[in-house]
């Protein structure tokens, strides 16, 4: 059976010290140790994107890291966007431009969409393909992807000039 | 862009408007439940041993250091198992003569493809499990592999099921008139060999299941990421000797299944046996590697095709010899028959073709098994037959767009039969290939891509009419044996809020089938969409039906949920008749209010109806019983299956000197009969588009000489992603079925239909002024440029 070590993190905005095995992977430990299953794991070797999550305010794949390796660092899943407007306006498109079926490559490709437009507030259809290109997705054929998330940018965008700057995110 | 304007109320009329799936809300916030996000207590996890070889024979199995390992809770064989678990064969009657060999959950005294489960290892965790099955040890014998479809009906070829004889599994010939004499005519013959590489459904989602067997009562319950909740109820009631009620299986989420979720498979099999065998649950989730190894694989036909076409470009026969490799077993409880099977009969499908002669050929090899994966059989029939049309037209100088308005079937002609026996009811090919013409400018297209080859660009512009069949009837799978429904079911009260609850047999797996049922339901009931739920996907609360595949959910559930709201309302409006004291046919429901008939004045809320129904019927004649549920079933009627219709356009560019696509634009026109939601019918085409060109393009199972699969990762299995894809342009005919009330007629699968036939023939005209062609999927840059003779 396997050795537990004390990991302390933040997770969420909430900084506790939990027990792993040193072979488990942040993945395995977000969704197992933990329970938060919005995260997903659907290669495991950190090509599909499912698992995209932030470390330390970049995105990352959380099936590539151990857990052990998040000591000290500041983890955020989706469960953590709760009241964060960039997300929830791409949430919003997300669901009304039906850029999701199955759902399971979603947090990851929300993630990834969050960064970008973090990054690059009025991105070019382009841009946004070139962008999402990290994370799979096997329902939707990505049109509809890319459609939502070039919205998001529009109306956070148009936020941003009706408050004369930077939309509060 | 589709978006319901909040402008104009709906009004009731909820079918046909854009609206937007509640599930997208919940999934899109992290919300989903799929089966391995679901706790259980006590619960154990699987990992298996399997083959690393295409054949061998298993001479002795040591678990003795795995069951010493603290963590692990069991270890089993084939052997262990065999009294568990009454072994399946996958054959049905109605394609006499195929043949397959009996299989267990894990691999009994040989095994037969790279990857097959041979021991299962249970232990207290995932990684437990593994540990134990690191330490079990196999002494193999290895037997020649069978890897070649070709090589696998040679005479020397070594048996893979020597009791069955040799390695043919299936053999049918199909036809009508007179090929020879139409061939012996033809001012042109088109003659090419295809080739389509194995590729696999690559749900993100990987298969999962938790049994949870209950011997006080043996009672099993499974949770299990399938399509099909009823078909595996009875899989397993039949093979695990328990009683059918005693089954419940639930299908929760499910991340992604395009036809790969309806088989049977080894560990599902295995995760059940040992849930028996242990009394708790049993949990497989499928890594990457075991899905690549054991999902079934898809296509892997070698087509040897030729058309006869006249001087002035009419189709005047064709004749095919398919050649299909299925690995070493039919799967069950579907067969491995079907594509091969559908791709022989629909070839040529959209045309006056008057003769046609089909052969196929399905052969056993030491691969993973091959089945039905979405659009089954017709993109191996489209890009052939497209294909063929494409090469006659160029030998006739004929335009691709031209020729394929003066082969379709015409309006005037249907009730048309095929050469091969399939009923149209009516399709509309013309309509179709004119909405596309002018969606994607043809004409200018084809200018600017004269334009372009003079500054040395190589663009192509390729076309793919396609039907697609929908909506089967019991002659698909019921009248071969198989114990799965064609009919479907729908269960549908009113609740004392006044709210509707609909459970019906169809299931959801992200296509949107909750939603368009809560839109016909909300629509023939009469309330507003957001007062209605819809649940799905479990045995025990559902009514029984054939669920979701072979692009049923609309065309069968909606007609199911149709009557079953008609038949609901009928029921309220009698009760409010009694209240109101009023005639039933006076009254109406809209807006979730029961209204006159006549002027609208609304008489009651079905809030008040509710109340009245349920806390107060003392108050109603003693004599009358409100009632507040309806139940109905819908069977197909009328054709053994429906056919959907459309065409598709790819516009490319080739880079000759690297053999690389670029993709720029994608086009589809489609009719799939009422369109119910077309938000959601546009998202479907443009799914099953992009895992067209993955076909095309990227993905493929590769093998080695020896059987080694040498794809296991995503890294060196390539799928299309965000960057490579086009904008997909769509447009949408309706012509409504008329042997269902609603019309529809379904939709799953007419994107991947005909997308690889439209890359194919916009390369091959892209590389037309080189006289080259490719005809081999995927057509990687090593085989675009091998075409061009620059490898």
């Amino acid at each position: 059976m396997d050795s537990l070590f004390p990991v302390t993190l933040t997770l969420n905005g909430v900084t506790a010290t939990h027990e792993v095995s040193q072979r488990t992977t942040l993945a395995d430990f977000l969704r197992q140790t933990v329970g938060l299953t919005a995260t997903h794991i659907g290669c495991e070797h950190g090509v599909c994107g499912a698992c995209t999550v932030f470390v330390d305010g970049r995105i990352a794949r959380a099936c590539l890291m151990f857990a052990i390796q998040a000591e000290g660092r500041d983890i955020r899943t989706l469960e953590g966007f709760a009241g964060d407007r960039r997300m929830e306006v791409l949430q919003r498109h997300f669901h009304e431009r039906n850029a999701l079926q199955c759902g399971f490559c979603t947090s990851g490709m929300l993630a990834t969409a969050h960064q970008l437009l973090e990054g690059s507030p009025d991105p070019s259809r382009e841009e946004v393909r070139e962008s999402l290109s990290g994370n799979f997705c096997r329902c939707t054929g990505y049109h509809a992807i890319v459609d939502a998330t070039l919205d998001a940018a529009a109306e956070l965008n148009a936020a941003a000039v009706a408050t004369g700057g930077e939309a509060a995110c | 862009m589709l978006k319901p304007d909040p402008s104009k109320p709906l009004d009731g009329a909820y079918v046909g408007q854009p609206v937007p799936r509640e599930n997208a809300r919940r999934l899109s916030q992290g919300r989903g439940r799929y089966v391995d996000d679901i706790a259980f207590r006590n619960l154990a996890h699987v990992a298996f041993v399997r083959s690393p070889h295409a054949h061998a024979r298993i001479l002795s199995i040591d678990t003795d250091a795995a069951r010493a390992l603290p963590g692990v809770v069991d270890v089993v064989t084939g052997e262990d198992l065999k009294g568990l678990c009454a072994p399946w064969v996958g054959v049905l009657a109605h394609f006499p003569g195929l043949k397959s060999a009996e299989q267990y959950p894990l691999a009994v005294e040989v095994a037969r493809w790279h990857g097959e489960p041979v021991v299962a290892v249970v232990g207290e965790s995932r990684a437990l499990a593994e540990d134990g099955a690191d330490l079990v040890e196999v002494a193999w014998e290895e037997l020649p592999a069978v890897v070649d479809a070709q090589a696998a009906l040679a005479g020397d070829a070594p048996a893979i099921h020597p009791e069955l004889g040799d390695n043919r599994a299936f053999r049918l010939e199909v036809g009508q008139g007179d090929t020879a004499s139409a061939f012996a005519e033809a001012a042109v013959i088109a003659e090419e060999e295809f080739r389509f590489g194995r590729h696999t459904g690559l749900t993100l989602e990987p298969r999962s299941i938790v049994a949870d067997f209950d011997p006080s009562l043996r009672q099993m319950t499974v949770h299990h990421s399938t399509q099909t909740p009823f078909q595996m109820q009875d899989v397993l009631a039949r093979h695990f000797g328990l009683e059918e009620g005693n089954v419940r299986v639930i299908a929760p989420d499910v991340g992604g299944s395009f036809g790969l979720k309806l088989h049977v498979y080894g560990e599902e099999m295995a995760a059940c046996a040992l849930s028996i065998r242990l009394g708790r649950p049993v949990k497989f989730i499928a890594d990457r590697l075991e899905a690549f190894q054991t999902d079934i694989h898809a296509r892997d036909h070698r087509v040897k095709a030729r058309m006869a076409l006249s001087q002035n470009g009419e189709i005047l026969a064709m004749e095919v010899d398919d050649l299909t490799g299925i690995g070493p077993y039919s799967v069950y409880p579907r067969t491995s028959a079907v594509e091969g099977n559908q791709a022989i009969r629909l070839m040529g499908g959209p045309y006056r073709m008057p003769n046609y002669r089909g052969e196929l050929n399905i052969v056993f090899q030491n691969k993973t098994p091959m089945c039905q994966y979405r659009a089954v059989g017709h993109p191996i029939a489209c890009a052939v037959t497209e294909g063929l049309l494409d090469k006659g037209a160029r030998a006739l100088k004929l335009d691709p767009l031209a020729v394929r308005q003066r082969n379709v079937v015409t309006a005037d002609m249907y009730p048309h039969t095929s050469p091969t026996g399939y009923v149209f009811e009516r399709l509309s090919h013309e309509e179709c290939i004119a909405s596309l013409a002018s969606l994607m400018d043809y004409e200018r297209l084809r200018r600017e891509q004269a334009e372009a080859r003079q500054r040395g660009v190589y663009r192509g512009i390729g076309l793919a009419t396609f039907i697609e069949i929908t909506n089967p009837g019991p002659a698909f799978y019921g009248v071969g044996g198989a114990r799965i429904s064609a009919q479907d079911g729908c269960v549908m009260k009113m609740e004392p809020s006044g709210d509707i609850r609909v459970m019906v047999s169809v299931t959801e797996q992200g296509q949107g089938t909750e939603t368009i049922m809560a839109q016909v339901a909300a629509t023939h009931l009469g309330v507003p969409l957001d007062r209605v739920s819809v649940y799905t996907g479990d045995t025990q609360t559902s009514p029984y039906g054939g669920a979701t595949w072979a692009s049923r959910g609309a065309g069968i559930g909606g007609p199911a949920v149709m009557k079953t709201a008609l038949a609901l309302k009928a029921n309220l409006l009698e009760t409010a008749a009694v209240i109101l004291q009023a005639e039933a046919e006076d009254l109406d429901i809209r807006g979730g209010a029961v209204v006159n008939r006549g002027d609208g004045t609304q008489r009651m809320k079905l809030a008040e109806l509710g109340r009245i129904a349920y806390f107060r019927p003392d108050t109603l004649p003693s004599d009358f019983h409100p009632e507040m549920t309806a139940a109905r079933h819908y069977v197909p009627q009328g054709y053994p299956f429906a056919f959907t219709n459309g065409i598709q356009a790819s516009h490319l560019e080739v880079d000759v000197e690297t053999g690389l696509v670029r993709l720029l634009d994608h086009w589809v026109v489609e009719d799939c009969g009422k369109v119910i939601n077309p938000l959601l019918v546009e998202e479907q085409i443009r799914g099953g588009v992009v895992q067209g060109l993955g076909g095309a393009l990227f993905e493929e199972c590769l093998y080695s000489p020896e059987g080694q699969l040498l794809c296991g990762t995503m890294a060196d299995y390539l799928t299309p992603m965000a960057g490579e894809m086009p904008d997909i342009h769509m447009a949408h005919v309706e012509t409504p079925t008329l042997t269902s009330p609603l019309g529809a007629k379904g939709v799953g699968e007419a994107g991947t239909a005909a997308a690889p036939a439209a890359v194919m023939n916009a390369i091959n005209d892209a590389l037309a002024p080189f006289s080259a062609e490719v005809t081999q999927m995927p057509f990687t840059p090593e085989r675009i440029l091998t075409a061009l003779g620059k490898v």
